[in-house]
Order: structure tokens, then C-alpha cells, then sequence
């Protein structure tokens, strides 16, 4: 039988400044990078018009720039797309066309006939695969979407870890999956990713999961903090995350495996959100255990429960006095499970 | 045992719906006739999982009402009035399912699943609308024509057999009449032998055995698998030239149901309108307290009005087709005297909604609305193929490595989790053609994704039920205290998951809504599959060995 991390032993919390000063470096310089140069915003948040074309030979994007140039598209971005004869262009939204509807549209015209004058005749020398145009009220209101879609996800999820939880633990995870987001965000920053609505979706899709996995060590945390009523918070931190951690490890290599395949696999359209989604299941389980479990350690410190555990959590475990049998309640988080039938 | 039986017939009971829905059925396609360019019915058979146009190529269009052209005093009303004009044209689109779609208040959404030609498919919809009132054929005229008709298409339909879909449709005419002409006709294909024993035949001809006498003068009914057919023979030159003289035919827009059969209108009417849209400035339905009647008012300009008193006085007891865009919509009704400036339709009996239609068909054609395209996404039919290809390539390989990590850790229990994990799949790919939703590219990679995270439900029971042994429980023991102590967290992460795929199917647009739905429908599939189906396996393993001492797991 093959064992991965079985009865692990690690001291998580100890090792969390690392952590803090680890994602810091992440989170920092990716988010300067944010300030100054913004998010490579797709299209569809823009509006502007996009042409993926297959050409018969592979002419490389400076032939196609010039083609462009000849017909007076100027400010248009030209890259090779998956394979040496496939490329997109992009023209973007300037501010003085943003008012004119309907501008987009010509100008998928115009990139056509441009191509046609300098490469020979459509199907024989080139190929439109696929046109976007997105006039700019589209892009607006895409915008204003998928701000409202983040915002919700997060307020719904805040009261379903109300519900489910005490508000110490659902701080701690909401704060985590934050955390999760900056990273994300510093991610697609360094790597220049598109930010399509689809990419949107693989941060919403990330929230789902980091909460998930940071819900599934809290849910350790609670029970462990009924089962053993002498240790102190630090210690039943480390023990749910090194009980949990064979999980942890498990999944995250079967969800990788589906997101590296699909990364290696799945084509250049889906590469975005494939990559994103990778590193979305990376830095959940980073979060899950090294941001989201300190929090709740500082939480339960800076605003003790009931039966006041987190409050001796930063001292050595060694030097805890006896404590009094706890009330029969205990914790506000640790109410009892519904025993479902399976 | 009982409730091993009872699961496993549960089990089979869910993959019996599953399976059935996923079972290949006929699906009548309109696709455009290559050799002939009209539209004509074909029936392939295919999985009813509904691909979205990011899969199958198409073009996904959102128009808006022009401001640029004059302004809009009421965008709801006229988008209204625009999806009526873009329904009426469908026909003209070339691809199956034309999903034509009013999104919030004053958007039009167009998508056509497989058309290639965008220009073509953008100037049918942005062409203005085009209304005219028209007297049918009184004096029947075209009835009188059609012995001629068939006279020549029987000529002709044997001299042009084995040339193209029209000539085939002809024979296969002559085939459902007698079994005579059923098997000469392909043998003989130019004898002139042939020709004339088909016109001894003297049975109903081909064109006029396609056409039943309606209500109204000029109306007839044509049973709806025979309209392809008699599209094409109305098209053929040599039947052109035999029309009456001033009477042209145009199909109806609606579909009747008579003694379980449908039927789509034909109407002879005169060739020239007594009046046009341009004259017309508004019509409203309303329903009379009175009479309990549904009605259209409408109004027509000064000038209108006196070219409409004069037609309809010329034509009192006549009956009108409304036409709009080359399709008459409604039944004709009876001019009952002469009419001015204002009219009024009365619809009798029927439903006040067919009044709003009716005059949304008249707005339609008195205030067109010029649209503007204010989204356009074209995909190319090889780059859907080359996504669908890839998807299930990743799909493949992310599948097979997540059932090797189970297989070579959990063992046993790791091929219990992959042998729910095909049931998973199937159940999931069953739900999204049970409800009829679309799979689009993200959702694809939804699918895959949702593997992964499906067997997590797994890993946190079997690692639940390791940590049991340790302890030194006993194998049922464990398995039973495995199960119960995973269920909350497998419920608490699959609700969070579910929640923000929920919302992100609200606010997103049509490929990420397809990746949402997907996840959902996975996440619903994997608590079913993890939780239930792998316990059964247990409940039947543990059954089988009652005295088992260790756990593959």
C-alpha cells in the first residue's frame, strides 16, 4: 500500500513568516506590474475586433503586419496562435471610436480585404477561422458583469460560511481565498494573459476550490478542537492540516492532471483558463494551509472564543497549564454534525 | 441484502435514464441543398447533446436598434417588432435551429449553428421590412392552372429522372401512386415509353396531389414533409411559366393541425399589393368588451387612406392576405366593406396574443427598425472540429491519469472510485442532454476539470476510512465510520463550488454559462457517484467477504 504523508507530523504554523514573506514576493511585484501596465483585457471587456486566420504557408506576422499596414490598420496586435500558420489580430477600442456602434464590424471587413489584396484569394491562400467584433457598450457591460460576478461570489460564499461555520473560521477562509485572488492576479499578470470571461470564470472556479479546500481543513479543525480538549490551537492547526494533508496532496494531483492536460492538450483558445486554472489549484492548497490557518490562529487571538484557545495558541505547547473541562458547548464551531445517512 | 438490491436497482434505474438519453435519435436538419441552393429537410442521427457554436462553428450575432437612423422612442417595442421580421425570414438562414432571441429589454440575440457565409446572413436580417396587403386568387385561377401544371410536370419529371433532388422527388411521387411507375421509373431513366405510361396513369398529379383546398379562395394546405417537395417543383422554370397571369404564391407562416397531420399554408394571391407598408402608421390589439373578440386596429396615412378607400371598395368580400417579407401571416381575412383611413381586423374567438401578433407584423412593416450589430462572433466550422478534437484528446489523458493515481494508490478501492467515475461521466454527459443544455468549449474543459475534482469526494472518504483502520477499527466498521465523517466535508465543498458556478452561470454569456452548467451538473453527478454508488460497491465487496480482515484501500 502506497502512503503519501500518513501520520505526517510537520510543523506548518511554524514555517507561516516564510510563507507570508513567500507570497509577499508574489503578490508585490506582480501587483506593481498591475498598476503600471494593467491587465491584457480580451476583447470582449474592450470591445475591438478579432481575426484568427490560417494562412496556406506559414508567412510569419510581419507579412501580415505589413498587409495590414498597406490598408491603413494601424494600431492592430498580430500574434502567431498555436500553430507556425495560424494568427489572431486584435484591434482594440481606441477612446475616440468607443462611441461609434458598429465601427468593429467594418473593420473584420477591412482586415479581410487587406489580407486578400496581399496573400491571394480567400480559401485558396488563407482562411478566416474565427471573427470577433465587440462594439464598445458589450465591453461595458461584459465589465461591469464580470466585477458584479467576483463581488457576488464572494458574498455568497461569505454567508454560506456563516451559516456553516462561526464567523471566526469564515474570516479566515474569505481572507484566504482574497489572498488566492492576488496571487491569481500577480499570476496572469506575470505570464500576460489574456483576461478573457472565460479566465474570469477559472478565478470564480479557483474561489470555489481554495474555499473548498480550506473549508475541508476547518472541518478538521472542529472536530479536532472537540476531540482533544487539552491542546492548544497552534497544535490542533498543525494536526488537522498534516491529518487532511494526504487529501490535499491526493486531489490536488488528480485536479492537476486534469488542468496540465488540458494546459498540454486542449488547445490554444482554452490555454488561458487552463493556466490559470493550474496555478489556481496551486496556490489554493498553498493558502489552505499556510494564510488560512495562521489567520484563524490570529483571529481566534485577537477576538478569543468561548473557551479561549487561541488565545494560548502562540506559546509553546509545552508550557500549557491544565485546563478546566470545558463547557459542554464548546466552541461556537463546534456544533453538532448532522449524522446523514450515507 | 434488501438494501444492496434496492441500491443496485437504484443504480441500474439511473443508468437506465442516463443511457436512454444519450441513446442516438433522428434529427430532422434544414440544410441547404448544395446543387440547387434552396433549404430541404434531412434526418441524421446523432447523440442529442447540443453543441455550442464555439464546437460546431456558426455565427452568434447581438443587434440593437440603429439610433444613428432617427431616434428611438421605445427600444423594447421595436426589437418587438424586429425578432417578428427576423422569425419570419428564417427560413432563408442556412443551418438547422435558428435560435432568434430578445436578451433583457432591447436586444435582439441571432445564432446560427453551421451557417458559413456572415455577410449573407447579416444582410437577411438588417434588410428592412417589407408589408403589403394583398387580394387572393378569387377567381381561382391557379386551381384552374394546376391540371396543366401537372400535365407538364409529369412530362418533365420522367424526362429529367436521375437528375438532381427535384426529378428524384417526382419518381418517388409516382412510387407511393402505383407499383407500376414505382419500378419502371428508375430503369428507364430517358424512355419516352415511360413518359407516356405515366401520363396514362391519369392518377392525381404530382403537384396538385401535394395540395388540399383551404377555407379561404386561394388557400391551400400542403402537409409539412411535403413542403421541401413542393418548394422545388413551384421553382422549376417549366411550372413558372404555366402560372395564371397576375397570381403569384406565397407560403404561409403557419403551421396547421389537421386529424394528427401538420400542414403548411399555400396561398395563391394577386401578384401586385393593394397597399404597402409605407402607408400604414400604426396598429394596436385589443380585445372588444362587448364581444369578447380579439382585434387589430391600425391607421394609415392621409394619402393611405384614399388609395386603400378606393382598392377596398373595388374589392368588397374579397379576401386579404397580409404579407410581410414574402410570407402571408395569419388567414386572410374578408374585406366587409370599404375601408378608409382606419381599420380594424377582427380575429373572433382566438387568443388576444395572435391580435399582438398581427400587429406586430403591421408595426413591423409601418415603423421599420433598422438594426445595428453590436456583437458579432464567426467560428469556422474546422476550428470547431479542431477544438472538439482537443478537448477530449485533454480530456483523454487528464481522465487516464487521474485513474492511474487512484488505481496504483487506493488499489481496489481506487478502481470502486473509477468505475463510479465512468458512471459519472455518463450521468453528466446525460444531464446536459436531459435538460437540453448546451456544451461549448469551456464547458468541455468543465467536464475534464470536474474529473479531477470529482474523485475528491473519494479521497476523503477512502483516506477517511484508512485513518479508521489505523486506529484498529474493523473493516465494516471503518468503511461505515469512513463514509459518515466525510460526508460533511464533502457536502460543505461541494455546495461552495456549486454556489459560485451558479453565479457565474447569471452573469456570464454563452460559453461560460456552458462551462457552469457543466461544473454543476458534474458536481450533482460526483456526490451521486462518490457517495452512493461507491458505497453500494463496498456494501456488495463487504457482503461477498463478511470476515475480511484488511481493506484494499
Amino acid at each position: 500500500m502506497i502512503r503519501l504523508f500518513a501520520n505526517a507530523n510537520y510543523d506548518f504554523i511554524k514555517w507561516r513568516r516564510w510563507a507570508y514573506g513567500l507570497t509577499a514576493a508574489i503578490i508585490i511585484p506582480g501587483f506593481a506590474l498591475f498598476l503600471v501596465r494593467g491587465l491584457n483585457y480580451s476583447i470582449e471587456f474592450t470591445g475591438g475586433t478579432l481575426i484568427q486566420v490560417q494562412t496556406a504557408e506559414p508567412v510569419g506576422p510581419e507579412r501580415i503586419r505589413g498587409a495590414l499596414d498597406a490598408a491603413g490598420i494601424r494600431d492592430a496586435e498580430i500574434q502567431q496562435f498555436g500553430a507556425v500558420n495560424e494568427y489572431v489580430i486584435r484591434a482594440r477600442l481606441g477612446r475616440a471610436d468607443a462611441a461609434v456602434e458598429g465601427s468593429t464590424e467594418t473593420t473584420a471587413a477591412a482586415v479581410d480585404s487587406a489580407l486578400a489584396r496581399s496573400l491571394g484569394p480567400a480559401p485558396e491562400h488563407y482562411k478566416i477561422l474565427r471573427t470577433e467584433a465587440v462594439g464598445p457598450k458589450v465591453g461595458r457591460e461584459l465589465q461591469g458583469k464580470a466585477f458584479l460576478a467576483i463581488l457576488f461570489s464572494f458574498i455568497v460564499t461569505l454567508v454560506y460560511l456563516a451559516v456553516r461555520f462561526e464567523w471566526r473560521f469564515g474570516l479566515a477562509a474569505v481572507l484566504a481565498t482574497f489572498h488566492d485572488i492576488l496571487t491569481t492576479i500577480a499570476f496572469i499578470r506575470y505570464l500576460d494573459l489574456e483576461v478573457s470571461l472565460v479566465v474570469v470564470g477559472a478565478v470564480l472556479t479557483m474561489v470555489g476550490y481554495s474555499l473548498n479546500d480550506t473549508i475541508i481543513i476547518f472541518d478538521r479543525v472542529r472536530e479536532n478542537l472537540r476531540k482533544f480538549r487539552r491542546q492548544n490551537l497552534y497544535e490542533i492547526l498543525n494536526l488537522s492540516i498534516n491529518e487532511t494533508l494526504p487529501r490535499s496532496v491526493l486531489t490536488h494531483g488528480t485536479t492537476m492532471a486534469t488542468t496540465i492536460a488540458l494546459v498540454l492538450l486542449a488547445g490554444e483558445v482554452l490555454r488561458p483558463f487552463a493556466l490559470v486554472m493550474t496555478f489556481a489549484i496551486f496556490t489554493g492548497t498553498f493558502s489552505s494551509i499556510y494564510i488560512a490557518a495562521p489567520l484563524l490562529m490570529y483571529i481566534e487571538k485577537r477576538w478569543p472564543g468561548e473557551d479561549a484557545r487561541g488565545a494560548r495558541a502562540l506559546r509553546p505547547a509545552g508550557s500549557v497549564p491544565l485546563t478546566p473541562p470545558p463547557s459542554p458547548g464548546g466552541g461556537g464551531g463546534s456544533e453538532v454534525r448532522s449524522k446523514a445517512a450515507v | 441484502m434488501r438494501t444492496i438490491r434496492s441500491r443496485l436497482l437504484a443504480i441500474g434505474a439511473m443508468l437506465a435514464l442516463a443511457v436512454w438519453q444519450l441513446i442516438p435519435t433522428n434529427v430532422t436538419q434544414r440544410v441547404r441543398d448544395a446543387t440547387t441552393g434552396r433549404m430541404k429537410d434531412t434526418t441524421i442521427r446523432r447523440v442529442p447533446i447540443n453543441l455550442g457554436l464555439d464546437l460546431q462553428g456558426g455565427i452568434h450575432l447581438a443587434l440593437e436598434v440603429d439610433p444613428s437612423k432617427g431616434p428611438v422612442p421605445d427600444c423594447a417595442d421595436a426589437i418587438q417588432r424586429a425578432e417578428k421580421v427576423v422569425r419570419t425570414r428564417i427560413d432563408e438562414f442556412g443551418t438547422s435551429e435558428p435560435v432568434v432571441q430578445i436578451q433583457g429589454r432591447c436586444r435582439l440575440i441571432v445564432e446560427l449553428a453551421g451557417e458559413k457565409d456572415p455577410a449573407r446572413a447579416k444582410s437577411i436580417i438588417q434588410r428592412t421590412a417589407f408589408l403589403e396587403f394583398r387580394i387572393t386568387d378569387m377567381k381561382n385561377l391557379f386551381r384552374d392552372a394546376l391540371p396543366g401544371i401537372d400535365k407538364a410536370l409529369e412530362r418533365a419529371g420522367v424526362r429529367a429522372s436521375g437528375q438532381g433532388a427535384p426529378a428524384a422527388s417526382v419518381t418517388q411521387l409516382f412510387g407511393t401512386d402505383t407499383g407500376k411507375a414505382k419500378g419502371k421509373a428508375p430503369k428507364t431513366p430517358k424512355g419516352k415509353a415511360a413518359a407516356k405510361d405515366t401520363t396514362d396513369l391519369n392518377a392525381p398529379g404530382p403537384l396538385s396531389s401535394l395540395l388540399f383546398q383551404g377555407q379561404v379562395p386561394g388557400e391551400y394546405l400542403v402537409p409539412e414533409e411535403q413542403v421541401p417537395v413542393a418548394e422545388s417543383l413551384l421553382a422549376r422554370p417549366d411550372v413558372q411559366r404555366l402560372m395564371p397571369r397576375g397570381i403569384a404564391l406565397e407560403w404561409g407562416t403557419e403551421v396547421l393541425s389537421r386529424a394528427g397531420r401538420s400542414y403548411r399554408t399555400l396561398y395563391a394571391v394577386e401578384d401586385k399589393p393593394i397597399i404597402t407598408g409605407e402607408y400604414l402608421q400604426d396598429a394596436k390589439a385589443t380585445r372588444e368588451q362587448l364581444t369578447n373578440q380579439s382585434v387589430v386596429n391600425f391607421w394609415l396615412s392621409r394619402r393611405g387612406g384614399r388609395i386603400f378607400e378606393r382598392e377596398t371598395g373595388r374589392h368588397v368580400s374579397d379576401y386579404m392576405a397580409i404579407i410581410l417579407d414574402g410570407r402571408v401571416q395569419g388567414q386572410p381575412p374578408i374585406i366587409k366593406s370599404q375601408i378608409g383611413q382606419r381599420g380594424l381586423i377582427e380575429l373572433g374567438a382566438k387568443p388576444l396574443q395572435d391580435a399582438q401578433d398581427l400587429a406586430l407584423v403591421l408595426k413591423a412593416g409601418a415603423l421599420p427598425a433598422p438594426l445595428t450589430i453590436i456583437e458579432e462572433r464567426t467560428i469556422g466550422p474546422s476550428l470547431g472540429q479542431d477544438s472538439i478534437r482537443d478537448g477530449i484528446r485533454a480530456g483523454i489523458v487528464g481522465v487516464a491519469l487521474v485513474v492511474l493515481i487512484m488505481v496504483t494508490y487506493y488499489r481496489l478501492s481506487g478502481v470502486l472510485s473509477v468505475a463510479a467515475l465512468a458512471l459519472y461521466v455518463v450521468f453528466t454527459l446525460a444531464g446536459l442532454a436531459g435538460f437540453g443544455f448546451t456544451l461549448t468549449l469551456p464547458g468541455l474543459a468543465g467536464l475534464v476539470l470536474s474529473v479531477g475534482i470529482a474523485v475528491d469526494a473519494n479521497v476523503l472518504i477512502f483516506e477517511r476510512i484508512r485513518e479508521e483502520l489505523q486506529h484498529g477499527k474493523l473493516v465494516r466498521t471503518a468503511v461505515d465510520e469512513g463514509f459518515l465523517h466525510a460526508m460533511s466535508a464533502i457536502v460543505d465543498s461541494n455546495v461552495s463550488t456549486a454556489l459560485t458556478a451558479f453565479i457565474l452561470y447569471l452573469v456570464g454569456t454563452g460559453p461560460v454559462q456552458g462551462f457552469a452548467i457543466t461544473l454543476i451538473i458534474g458536481i450533482a453527478a460526483s456526490m451521486i457517484t462518490a457517495i452512493f454508488v461507491v458505497r453500494t460497491f463496498y456494501m456488495i465487496w463487504l457482503d461477498r467477504r463478511p470476515d475480511m480482515a484488511t481493506l484494499s484501500v
